[in-house]
């Protein structure tokens, strides 16, 4: 099949409008993405897309797509048909059968414009064909109400009833202009026009528009700035604006700025204050009551404090009497007396007497209340704690973590945490505090969620790290005992992030801890207290590797290590991860020297050959000297035996690169045995000799990390 | 920032009286039926059969009525400017929806005198849902100048069942949206008539049940009233199954409902007290959930059953 000559025309252009009732703010970037990418695809499986190019844009009221560069129809395509072979075809002398004539008959052409076409099965007869393009316009009738159509969200409605259309909010107008004329299209049951709407209450509730550049500026006109990037860029500059008069800055906050962009058609900024008194409240609450529930943006002084000012992003183009701000002022001034009277009344007693309220708050039905949480909490705290302390690190204090743990949850119970869910944790730290308890346990309860996600930090002192980790050891060997295993994008306990936060905390604070230690005490601490659930040592394997595939993650994509770097360590434990993570930097210092990679040719070759001959390491019985035949075996089995001693001192100090340099040098031993030796000899004793000496090399050299590993495919876990 | 506020209207603004005739009058014109507030405790409009039965079936209506709605939980003994044991709502429902109900919805603020050009209104996502009644819709909480005055639905479901027609539920907060018009900062300082403030005529209530349902109520004796409504609805609705002729076309199932609306009222008094634990929470709600559930579909059986008869009889 080819495209015949496309005849030239001047290219065409397409403006599409959906025009809805307010779409949610958050699920906009993800729409017009999703639009643009479903229009592209339409578009080339109608072999129209060369040329073109789709922009899509939104805001609350719609979803725009732009597409230049159309052709006003699809190329003609030329087909060749096959039909009967030659021998049917064509008889003996060479003239046309009946069946040559019915082929060429029902093609449409002269049998005399039939011609032969060698195939695979032999010569065929053939008959050319044009498939005439369809119109570009008649395409889009059908593409366009598809590419909406086709929108995925994540929970849509409908608006007229069962057998009515589906979208995320209810479809009033659709817009359809191509080259200049409206195209007839229906979307969700309304027709196409040409026509459009303008802001709510600052422009026109109809407007006509011929192409996008129209469009884009009649809208501008009345109220709405379709640009996503121009209305931040109108929010970003009058924030700055405001906060440079007041020689201020801005509290940053990236996501309410996406958020804001996405909630105005024609975002203003505005300042309003409030009174300083409220400013005796901790910054973390003023903050979320300013950002959570009333999307303004925090204002700091020069030296950080929060200033007693607010701007808030409205949908109109000014506020010349001030209306809107009095309004707005009026019910920041609500909303923070709530939290001030909170405040005061959730610490009419102390943080710990709440604990006694969250035996009624359920943590997970077979996993008990958070009271029940909090006892095992306790327990891997201090675990954890003494472990730690015994090991030679001196800010390690049990108390201290089994009073943080003991605290840690208790701000669930309090009038503020349910207003307010998203200060969990800091809450507790901030009544912790104001009550007098220790810094360093304050701290601890106010981290301890910690770390959310891979770039967030680590709780900032020790106490902190073990309740944290406590915490979420706690959750991930229960939810996963109890049969809660996260799948796909399903995991509402969020244990891969309690199990990364685990990871992170480990490595960022270099704590020394064995991973199967540590999930046999949580599993001890769950059998213990109530409810009383056991772990299987199945599960208990089931867990390490769950926890290790995150530690995979963290030392690929945070710590930029090799795929096959990770693989290496990894197959040669990695339970205590720190260790792990000293043994991957050494391998990824030595990678570069030049007898490393040539040796990981080697080992990898060993290790086929002893699969292939079903030989484990190191069980095998130990390589006996008396049955080697060659200088090579011999030389190899003295140079290891030299070189296994010098690895195994240097190992128990820590220094990981000079072993693997004194492995790394047995590069010509082993070149030179395989060089000159067979190993797969006649005699049944040699043979097995030599793959017990191949069996001890390989096992006694891949402690630190498996070189074999090195080079591999990468494969997608 | 020294910028003079001129408070318009709203020096003066509507009593909060006045608010309710307005919005009365405005819905009325719109076609609704003016009806009164359910006799019934009920946690929000959505109980009153007026929306929760209504919007099941076909048949068109439009209602609109004043409906004060308990939530014991929310009692703070009157001492807190902007939470009460008792709010009030204007609750209008418009089946099937109209394609310019947002725009209707708009022109009833400006029939209260808010000047739209001259605020921020916006329309944020929120999607309201009542697990006791298995009811949910989409929309969005309305903001005027950050103040949220209304609740928006799409209903989706209603007793667990897919509606079709779809209806609008719009819910006015009376308090907010009088204390915005009034400028005042207490709901208690609210001009409810001429002479005559809200705390004069609701603070003595707001004490004395907030007192009853965080201190003095008997949760054992409540817990066992649970029970007994929970039965009598229960056996009302096996009653139906099984009923026949006038007696079924006849049947009770108002009253069934009634017995629903008490076991969710009794709930939040239980609630309030903090004697259910998350894990019962769920249990109880379930238990609510299932008669509402099985009254919408017996009510839409006895409705189509009725409808068919009357088609007979034509």
């Amino acid at each position: 099949m080819k495209a015949a000559a496309a005849t030239k025309e001047k290219p065409i252009e397409l403006l599409f409008e959906i025009g809805c009732e307010e779409i949610p703010a958050g699920m906009l970037p993800k729409a017009e993405e999703e639009l643009r990418v479903n229009l592209e695809k339409l578009l080339a499986a109608e072999s129209l897309s060369q040329g073109t190019t789709v922009e899509t844009f939104s805001a609350p009221r719609r979803l725009t797509a732009w597409v230049r560069g159309l052709p006003v129809k699809q190329a003609d395509v030329e087909l060749e048909i096959t039909g009967p072979p030659k021998s049917v075809a064509y008889d003996a002398v060479g003239a046309p059968t009946r069946a040559a004539l019915s082929f060429a008959e029902k093609q449409g052409v002269h049998v005399n414009s039939v011609y032969l076409v060698q195939t695979a099965k032999g010569e065929y007869l053939a008959a050319k064909q044009v498939k005439a393009g369809r119109a570009t316009e008649q395409i889009l009738t059908g593409a366009l109400p598809r590419a909406v159509h086709d929108l995925s969200w994540r929970k849509s409605m409908t608006w007229t009833g069962l057998n009515g259309p589906r979208f995320i909010r209810p479809i009033r107008w659709v817009v359809a202009v191509l080259d200049g004329k409206p195209l007839h299209v229906a979307v969700a049951g309304i027709a196409a026009d040409n026509s459009t709407r303008g802001h709510r209450f600052l422009g026109a509730a109809a407007i006509r528009v011929r192409n996008f550049p129209d469009y884009e500026k009649k809208l501008h006109a009345n109220g709405v700035i379709i640009r996503p990037s121009r209305r931040q860029e109108k929010i970003s500059r009058e924030l700055e604006a405001f906060a440079k008069k007041g020689n201020c800055r801005v509290h940053e906050d990236a996501d309410l700025r996406r958020l804001v962009t996405y909630l105005n058609e024609y975002p203003t900024v505005i300042q309003g204050n409030f009174d300083p008194a409220f400013l005796n409240l901790p910054d973390e609450i003023l903050v979320t009551v300013m950002r959570d529930h009333q999307k303004y943006f925090a204002i700091e002084k020069r030296n950080g404090e929060l200033a007693s000012q607010f701007l808030a992003v409205i949908n109109s183009d000014k506020d010349p009497q001030g209306i809107i701000r009095a309004g707005h002022e009026r019910v920041l001034r609500a909303r923070f007396a709530d939290a001030r009277f909170f405040w005061e009344s959730d610490q009419k007693c102390r943080l710990a007497d709440y604990l006694p309220k969250l035996e009624r708050v359920t943590y997970e039905s077979r996993l008990g209340s958070y009271g029940h949480k909090v006892e095992r909490v306790r327990d891997l705290a201090r675990w954890l704690t003494e472990q730690w302390f015994n090991l030679g690190i001196q800010q390690a204090h049990v108390s201290e973590a089994d009073r943080a743990a003991e605290l840690a949850k208790c701000d669930l119970a309090t009038e503020m945490v349910r207003e307010f869910p998203e200060l969990q944790g800091i809450v507790g730290g901030l009544y912790a505090r104001a009550q007098g308890e220790p810094h360093e346990i304050a701290d601890a309860v106010y981290d301890h969620y910690r770390p959310v996600g891979l770039d967030d930090s680590i709780p900032r002192n020790l106490t902190g790290c073990a309740v944290a980790l406590a915490d979420k050891l706690d959750s991930v060997v229960g939810c996963l005992a109890v049969g809660i295993v996260p799948t796909g994008s399903s995991d509402p306990y969020a244990l891969r992030r309690a199990a990364l936060g685990m990871v992170k905390i480990i490595l960022e604070r270099k704590l020394p801890l064995s991973l199967s230690l540590a999930i046999g005490a949580a599993g001890k601490a769950l059998v213990s207290f109530k409810p009383k659930r056991s772990v299987t040592p199945d599960q208990e394997k089931k867990i390490l590797d769950f926890i290790l595939d995150r530690a995979r993650f963290v030392f690929r994509e945070k710590e930029q290590f090799a795929y096959d770097e990770v693989s290496a360590v990894f197959r040669s434990g990695a339970d205590d991860l720190v260790d792990a993570q000293k043994r991957l930097s050494a391998l990824r210092a030595i990678r570069k020297s030049r007898n490393f990679e040539p040796l990981a040719v080697s080992f990898k070759r060993i290790r086929k050959i002893l699969e292939k001959a079903g030989v484990g390491l190191g069980v095998d019985g130990r390589a006996n000297p008396e049955l080697f035949e060659s200088a090579a075996e011999r030389e190899l089995h003295s140079a290891s035996q030299a070189a296994a001693s010098k690895v195994q001192s240097l190992k128990r100090g820590g220094k990981y690169q000079e072993a693997l340099e004194v492995i790394a040098s047995l590069r010509p031993v082993v070149d030179k045995f395989f060089d000159g030796v067979m190993v797969m000899a006649e005699k049944d004793e040699v043979r097995k000799n030599r793959l017990a000496l191949l069996a001890e090399l390989l096992g006694e050299f891949t402690t630190i990390a498996d070189f074999s590993e090195i080079g591999g495919e990468e494969r997608l876990d | 920032m020294k910028v003079k506020v001129k408070l318009e209207e709203r020096a003066q603004g509507l009593t909060f009286q006045d608010l309710i005739l307005q919005l009365s009058q405005f819905w009325v014109k719109q076609g609704c039926v003016l009806q009164q507030p359910y006799d019934v405790e009920v946690g929000a409009g959505t109980m009153h059969p007026e929306t929760f039965l209504r919007v099941l079936g076909a048949q068109p209506y439009r209602v609109g009525y004043v409906q004060p709605s308990r939530r014991p939980a929310d009692g703070r003994y009157g001492e807190n400017p902007n939470r009460l044991y008792k709010h009030t709502q204007f609750q209008v429902i418009l089946k099937p929806s109209p394609a310019d109900v947002q725009d209707v919805y708009l022109q009833s603020l400006g029939a209260l005198g808010i000047d739209l050009k001259r605020h921020d209104i916006r329309f944020e996502e929120d999607n309201w849902e009542s697990p006791t009644l298995g009811a949910w819709g989409i929309g969005w909480q309305v903001l005027l100048d950050g103040l949220e005055i209304t609740q928006f639905t799409y209903f989706q479901q209603s007793g667990g069942i897919d509606l079709d027609p779809i209806s609008v539920e719009l819910t006015y907060g009376l308090e907010r949206i009088c204390a915005f018009l009034q400028n005042v900062e207490s709901v208690y300082a609210l001009r409810w008539s001429a002479d005559k403030t809200y705390g004069d005529i609701r603070l003595m209530e707001e004490q004395q049940l907030s007192e009853y349902s965080f201190d003095r109520s008997d949760a054992a004796a409540i817990r066992s009233e649970f029970e007994l409504h929970e039965k009598q609805a229960k056996e009302l609705l096996d009653g139906f199954e099984t009923a026949e002729g006038r007696s079924r076309s006849r049947y009770p199932l108002l009253a069934a409902y009634d017995h629903c609306l008490k076991c969710s009222h009794l709930f939040n008094l239980m609630d309030a007290r903090g004697v259910i634990s998350t894990t019962e929470r769920a249990a109880l709600m379930s238990r609510v959930r299932a008669i509402a559930c099985r009254t919408a579909s017996s009510y839409l059986e006895q409705l189509g059953e009725k409808q068919r008869a009357l088609e007979v009889r034509a």
